[in-house]
């Protein structure tokens, strides 16, 4: 078992490296001029201040010493310094993912609350009105992209209903200090509905089939002959049978939970290490990128290695038995 | 006596189709079974006996109403006097009907043994009533808290078996309830059935088994092909078998090793 997570682990640091290299070679590649980029908003600099920025910045340096000295320091744990903020990476994460996993981890929980219920009910339903409905709605959402619903909900609620705000994550104009909690959870709604509307069909189809497999299995059969009702099959087997690989599944959507918010907090201009990653990118800050994308490879790869555990060891069949790595 | 005259469960022209797909597109109805009867009565322990894939699981499950929802069927199943409607079986089994299935994959992988035979008993004394009939059939107290994985074949077995004995039970039909199950819980297995019917209830044995059938059978009904070949006194079951009224039930019979084992009659060359 520990050797199995221990495997996991350095499999994680070479992804980890194999990331920070492309992503690095990527920008390389990438016409965006970091010094051009940061200049655009200064045009009074002139041609010798340019020159200064870059021998600054180390960006006339060749891309392999760049990786090199980036990759040492990072050893040391310092994640370097953002060419657009001018403060530590690691700070900049550190106030931002705050209130990106806040986002992320409410849409995670009602997604997945209520795609397993509509799954559930829908297999519970086969063939019926509610499962055909059920069905369809899940169809529709995995069909949209993420801004496109963003946008939909933009438009309804905050443009023509007028209850929500368009974006931020609080009133224009306000001090921090006088920024209540009503506030915040008003500006907070829009951008975590469309992220729980989208990971509820992915829950929602998955549970549904695998509720089905179950109702066709020969102990439900059984469960029917000793007159148990749909609630009680529920209740004393579908539930037991069905929840592990529905967390599982929950856990492995970490990836698209993190695409799904770089795209929603740019719609919403909601300030969170999204909207952070999307501008590192477009103005070439390759530290500030270099390091969101680390934090999210983590994260994405925490939400896979849960899911793994859960399947492999949570099993009450795996439990008494050898674990084969 | 009334109870003479009216069988507890009388099955009457039973016929079960499937409709399924074959070549892709075109559509027909299989009939695993057609026009199968037998009757049962108060008491009684009727054996069915057949082939593998000759219904007999089917007839169990159209009994207890939980066929596959592609299966149609027509026939009547008239239980104490009244047609059994789905309905009436939904109300019936568990309570009145009890069911012992065939295989140990009709238990549930992920819930201890011991808590699936207390579902359906009253809650107050279950798991006391569990723990009864665990001592009764041979299962240690601790084999309650264990999963399906972790117990043998047998012991599977007699779990399903527990969970057929419930108070008031007046018809049990007990699908295969005998392979791969130790002599000693076997002898205690069929002694059950015999306590069954002892108390009042009619008990259908499903097998292919004819010597267990026999031993406890007062009938047995003998299908082919999803059809009653014949019903007869399991004791028809002996000598030659010159009481027995269908050629097939006598070949049958005569197949047996100890009953002059004739190979010519079964035809293994052609």
């Amino acid at each position: 078992m520990s050797q199995k997570i221990l495997m996991r682990f350095l499999r994680m640091i070479t992804l980890m490296f194999g990331l920070s290299i492309l992503t690095f070679w990527l920008l390389h590649l990438s016409p965006i001029d970091p010094v051009n980029a940061y200049a655009v908003s200064d045009t009074s600099m002139s041609q010798e201040q340019l020159e200064k920025l870059k021998e600054y910045w180390g960006v006339d340096k060749s891309p392999v010493k760049q990786y090199f000295s980036w990759a040492g320091a990072l050893l040391r744990g310092d994640f370097g310094v953002s060419k657009l903020y001018r403060t530590p990476v690691i700070n900049i994460i550190k106030s931002r993912a705050m209130t990106s996993f806040v986002l992320m981890g409410t849409a995670w929980l009602l997604s997945g609350v209520l795609g397993y219920i509509l799954g559930a009910v829908a297999a519970m339903k086969r063939g019926k009105l509610l499962d055909r409905f059920i069905k369809w709605y899940s169809y529709i959402l995995v069909s949209i992209p993420t801004f496109l619903l963003a946008l939909i909900l933009l438009l309804v609620f905050a443009v023509w209903l007028g209850i929500f705000p368009i974006g931020l994550t609080k009133p224009i104009g306000l001090a921090n200090a006088d920024v209540t909690l009503a506030d915040r959870l008003r500006h907070f709604i829009l951008p975590a509905l469309t992220l729980s509307l989208l990971g509820v069909a992915n829950i929602a189809m998955h549970t549904r089939e695998k509720m089905i497999d179950i109702l066709n299995t020969e102990y439900v059969t059984f469960a029917r002959a000793r007159g148990e009702t749909s609630w009680q099959i529920f209740k004393n087997h579908g539930f037991r049978n069905s929840i592990i690989p529905a967390i599982s599944i929950q856990f492995a959507y970490f990836s698209e939970l993190f695409g799904g918010s770089v795209l929603a907090e740019q719609v919403f201009a909601y300030p969170g290490l999204g909207i952070t990653l999307t501008n590192a990118g477009l103005k070439g800050d390759l530290p500030l990128l270099l390091g969101i994308i680390l934090i999210a490879s983590l994260f994405v790869f925490i939400g896979n290695f849960i899911a793994d555990i859960l399947n492999t060891i949570i099993d009450p069949r795996m439990k008494r038995g050898d674990i084969r790595c | 006596m009334r109870i003479a005259v009216q069988p507890l469960l009388k099955v009457e022209n039973l016929s079960i189709g499937f409709s399924q797909y074959f070549r892709g597109t075109q559509k027909r109805v299989i009939h695993p079974i057609s026009n199968l009867n037998v009757d049962i009565n108060e008491g009684e322990i009727v054996a069915v006996l057949g082939a593998s894939g000759s219904g007999k699981s089917l007839l169990a499950h159209a009994i207890l109403g939980i066929l596959p929802t592609n299966a149609i069927y027509s026939g009547s199943m008239i239980y104490r006097g009244v047609e059994l409607t789905k309905k009436r079986k939904e109300e019936l089994r568990g309570r009145e009907i009890s069911f012992i299935p065939q295989s140990v994959n009709y238990l549930d992988p992920l819930m201890p043994v011991g808590k699936q035979v207390q579902i359906g008993l009253d809650k107050q004394s279950a798991q006391e009533r569990q723990k009864m009939l665990f001592a009764h059939y041979g299962l240690k107290e601790s084999d309650g808290k264990l999963y399906p994985h972790e117990l043998s074949g047998g012991m599977l077995r007699r779990a399903l078996f527990a969970t057929s004995v419930r108070e008031g039970v007046k018809l049990v039909i007990a699908d295969e309830p005998t392979p791969g199950i130790h002599p000693k819980a076997l002898k205690e297995i069929l002694k059950q059935l015999r306590q069954f019917a002892k108390e009042g209830a009619g008990v259908m044995l499903i097998t292919h088994d004819i010597m267990s059938a026999i031993e406890i059978a007062n009938r047995v009904a003998v299908i082919k092909d999803g059809q009653t070949m014949e019903i007869s006194a399991a004791s028809a079951f002996s000598g030659t078998g010159e009481q027995l009224k269908t050629e097939y039930a006598r070949r049958l019979w005569r197949a047996l090793p100890q009953n002059d084992f004739e190979c010519q009659e079964l035809r293994w060359e052609a």
